[in-house]
């Protein structure tokens, strides 16, 4: 044997001995793995059977693992807007009023501990609270926190941001006449004062803890909801748990609570099909249901329901050829919502037709009225025809532009696509801009686009909520409406309805709106709106899927099956 | 020596500067900020009052140049401020996610070093043979498919043959070495893989290009064991560029594993840093930006000092 084959050997020896090794280590890993899924198993086996009777008596103990897409900014729901701070944090506070769990459109008191009595005018609401509401540090609830809590909300000082201020628009004061007792003076009656009192994002606070620094619960949590704060390790886990001395003495049911914070939406799937985590309430695609209920064919349940969640087509009347009423009305007569609505249903989270207000909701329009606004007609091909002439009639035979967009799969870019591809059908040329969030909102602040896709979200539906953007661009629609025109006289439709309280004049009014808004000036009008799945493992229950994913997310009904 | 060291060191300011300036400048020409997407990203109506209060409590309104100025006073005092999203200390924004970050550059080196070495040499010292096929198969695979899509397969094949997936939630290691690993081991696999392919095709030419030199000749002339030759002579000899890859490559694990984090939901420091651009969070971006700087520079340093380990031929005066 030469040096050199003695060599080679001992080599071989040597990579023989690592293979050896990898053996070993894959060997490991599979076993790792397999006493893994063992282990979870076992757990499996050890739990009861689900039982999905209806009228079950709940079941106290366990925690609920869920899933959040995104991270809270600060802690303070009076400042903030997203969702990432009301999935993990809301069960740690109380609202005056709240959305009822068992039907999610009543409303309900809270800490309240009646319904409000209303003075003949409708200018003065008495609000008698609970008096057995503690604080988690335990500090006694008094209206004097309802009171810092609104004023807060209302009549920011300088230096804090309340971002729903403008809703409370009608109040002129509050007042605290003892400590079981607010009282809300509004300048003029507002129909929808009491919605607003049911806010999901109206948190009370401690006046004592606002007194000490005005900013604590940006960064503290102390409510008196029916989870006590644990830890949040940011980019991670939020975990709660169960307030011993919450005012409901039977509530809430679960032990505790953890959201998870998952970006990826294929990773929020596979943590639900590994059932490490139970739910994801704000939704999943029609392709993530059904790949779920293939891997879960035994323990999945499914809730669906239109969502108050919208993109509106948005010209800018400030740009060429766009300040033509003719032209916005071409475009939107170009689309046919109802076919593209069907199509996209399959797709993402799109699904009815609707105008400015939800679709099936309670201010929305029957099928036979909103088709005959411009745009809703279920004769796709007559429409068209009607788009065309009013672009010759305008110039505009071959009009080009570019569509502003976000860049989110789910669902700006299908939406964009479907609408893109109406718009060809009557020989208009667009290009899909499609830009990251921030370059996109910008664009849309500045003005900068032809026609762009905005998006609204609400708790509620509520007029006043959803025709925000449709004030005047100089006037109450400043930074809201990107539309970019101003119109007294929508102006004035907009404030007649909010201050109309009779419920059937009330809907005429908005009714008329959109008839104004969406058909006679075109200024801004809805792609089919979005619509709400989510499936979950079936061991959850007590949660109902309302028409937003801002509301019912204290978990004080919910409870595990097994 | 001594001199070169110093020298070495203090060229890192200047490139650490010019990564600062650059960060910064690029930040400020990207359009939109923190404060439009903050309140008006979730679809909110805010009204603009309340977006120019904002901007103006963050310092936003406030001209580039003072910005910068602010800026690099503390930073010079290590004080990399808070974060624009969270308002909480960017420090303590890295610290939660340096631990998992560095734990798995460290876990998918050692799974690659013990991969590309003795490969590597296997490779070249059975070069044409079905072995040295074999090992390139193997090595061209893992450069051609991205780790994240390593990941994602295994992650199915994981939740189809066992209905299990990694634990969602990160367990340091000294508090639960399973459940650590449990965790880790799958992207540390699926990055040392690609990771293990780059040091192993360096390693196969290093150690062919050194074994072909008169030297190795001359050791198997006077009959020294192969064993030996390959062992002592050539892969020695040839560590210098496979030390210099395996360096990069963890250099870039650190803040580089952004895709791979997200499927395997790792709040490691790439997710942090890609949520800071989507957040134009220019404090948490630019103390990222200049702590990978920082990373490299000091790795490429580190690197130039173990050569002079590796071959005795190197001397820095």
């Amino acid at each position: 044997m030469t040096a050199g084959q003695r060599g080679q050997t001992a080599v071989r020896t040597k990579v023989g001995r690592v293979e050896m090794r990898s053996r070993g280590v894959v060997f490991g890993l599979v076993l790792a793995v397999v006493l893994s899924a063992c282990t979870q198993q076992q757990q499996s086996a050890k739990t009861p059977a689900a039982s999905v009777a209806g009228g079950e008596q709940p079941k106290p103990g366990g925690t609920l693992t869920f899933v959040v897409n995104a991270e809270p900014p600060s802690f303070d729901a009076h400042r903030e807007t997203s969702f990432a701070l009301l999935h993990p944090a809301a069960p740690h506070y109380s609202t005056l009023y709240r959305f009822d769990p068992a039907d999610l459109t009543k409303i309900v008191p809270d800490v309240a501990a009646a319904m409000p009595e209303i003075s003949a005018d409708k200018q003065t609401w008495t609000i008698k609270l609970r008096t057995d509401v503690k604080f988690h540090d335990g500090a006694l609830m008094t209206s004097e926190d309802v009171l810092a809590t609104y004023n807060k909300i209302i009549f920011p000082p300088q230096g804090v941001v309340s971002s729903r201020q403008g809703a409370y628009a009608a109040v002129d004061g509050i007042q605290a006449p003892d400590k079981s007792t607010v009282v809300f003076k509004l300048k003029y009656p507002a129909a929808s004062f009491q919605a607003n009192l049911a806010s999901p994002w109206n948190w009370i606070y401690s006046a004592a803890k606002l007194k000490t620094d005005i900013k604590w619960y940006e960064k503290n949590v102390d409510g008196t909801g029916p989870f006590t704060f644990v830890s949040y390790t940011k980019g991670s886990v939020w975990e709660g748990k169960k307030n011993p001395d919450y005012f409901l003495k039977d509530r809430p049911y679960l032990d505790g609570y953890k959201a998870v914070f998952i970006a990826d939406s294929t990773a929020e799937v596979n943590a639900i099909k590994s059932k490490q985590a139970a739910i994801e309430f704000r939704g999943f695609t029609p392709q993530q249901r059904d790949d779920l209920s293939r891997s879960l064919p035994n323990d999945l349940a499914i809730q669906e329901a239109p969502w108050i969640c919208v993109n509106y087509i948005v010209p800018n009347a400030k740009r060429k050829p766009f300040d033509d009423p003719r032209v916005r009305r071409a475009l939107t007569l170009a689309i046919d919502r109802w076919t593209i609505g069907d199509a996209l249903s399959k797709i993402t989270i799109v699904k009815d037709v609707g105008g400015l207000m939800r679709p099936k909701g309670p201010f929305a329009q029957s099928d036979a009225d909103l088709v005959k606004i411009a745009g809703f007609s279920k004769d796709g091909k007559a429409s068209k025809d009607q788009a065309r002439s009013l672009l010759k009639a305008a110039g505009q035979e071959n009009l080009t532009f570019k569509l502003l967009n976000r860049n989110l799969s789910t669902p700006y870019e299908p939406i964009a696509v479907a609408l893109i591809n109406e718009w060809k059908a009557v020989g208009i040329n667009v290009t899909h801009d499609v830009k990251e969030t921030t370059p996109y909102l910008a664009d849309l602040a500045s003005g900068n686009f032809d026609v762009g896709l905005d998006f609204n979200c609400d708790f509620l539906d509520e007029p006043d909520l959803q025709l925000a953007k449709f004030y005047s661009a100089s006037k109450l629609g400043k930074g809201l409406n990107r539309a970019g025109y101003d119109d007294a006289k929508l102006d004035g439709m907009i404030d007649a309805q909010a201050r109309e309280t009779d419920p059937e004049k009330r809907k005429a009014a908005v009714w008329a709106i959109e008839r104004y808004a969406m058909d006679e000036m075109a200024y801004q009008y809805p792609a089919p709106w979005w619509f709400r799945i989510i499936p979950y493992l079936s061991k959850v229950r007590g949660w109902k899927v309302g028409s937003n994913h801002y509301t019912n997310q204290d978990l004080v009904s919910v409870w595990l099956a097994n | 020596m001594q001199r070169y060291v110093v020298g070495r060191l203090l060229l890192m300011i200047p490139t650490l500067l010019g990564v600062a300036i650059l960060t910064f400048v690029v930040m400020r020409l990207v359009p939109g900020d923190i404060v439009e997407l903050r309140y008006a990203g979730s679809g909110g109506s805010v009204p603009p009052e309340v977006i120019q209060n904002e901007r103006h409590q963050l310092g936003l309104d406030r001209p580039i140049p003072a910005q910068f100025a602010d800026w690099m006073s503390d930073v010079v005092r290590l004080d990399f401020g808070k974060s624009l999203w969270t308002d909480h200390p960017v420090m303590d924004e890295v610290r939660i996610r340096l631990g998992l970050s560095l734990e798995l550059a460290v876990l998918a080196t050692l799974l690659a070093v013990a991969l590309a070495v003795p490969l590597g040499v296997l490779a070249a010292t059975h070069q044409d043979t079905w072995i040295d096929y074999a090992i390139r198969i193997f090595s061209i695979g893992g450069l051609a498919m991205p780790s994240f899509w390593i990941g994602i397969l295994m992650i199915l094949v994981l939740l189809t043959l066992f209905h299990w997936a990694p634990p969602l939630l990160f367990t340091a290691f000294w508090d639960d070495p399973v459940a650590n690993l449990a965790q880790l081991i799958w992207p540390a696999i699926a990055v040392g893989y690609r990771y293990a392919a780059v040091a192993m095709r360096m390693t196969r030419s290093s150690v062919l290009e050194v074994l072909g030199e008169d030297y190795i000749r001359t050791a198997r002339a006077k009959g020294v064991l192969e064993r030996r030759v390959v062992v002592r002579h050539a892969l020695r000899n040839s560590l210098l560029p496979v030390v210099t890859v395996i360096s990069l490559e963890f250099a870039f694990l650190i803040g580089g594993l952004v895709v791979t984090e997200q499927v395997f939901n790792l709040n490691g420091l790439g997710k942090l840093l890609v949520d800071a651009v989507a957040h134009r969070d220019y404090t948490l971006i630019q103390a990222l930006v200049l702590l990978m700087a920082a990373v490299f520079v000091f790795i490429n340093f580190t690197v130039d000092m173990l050569y002079v380990v590796f071959d005795p031929r190197v001397r820095y005066s």
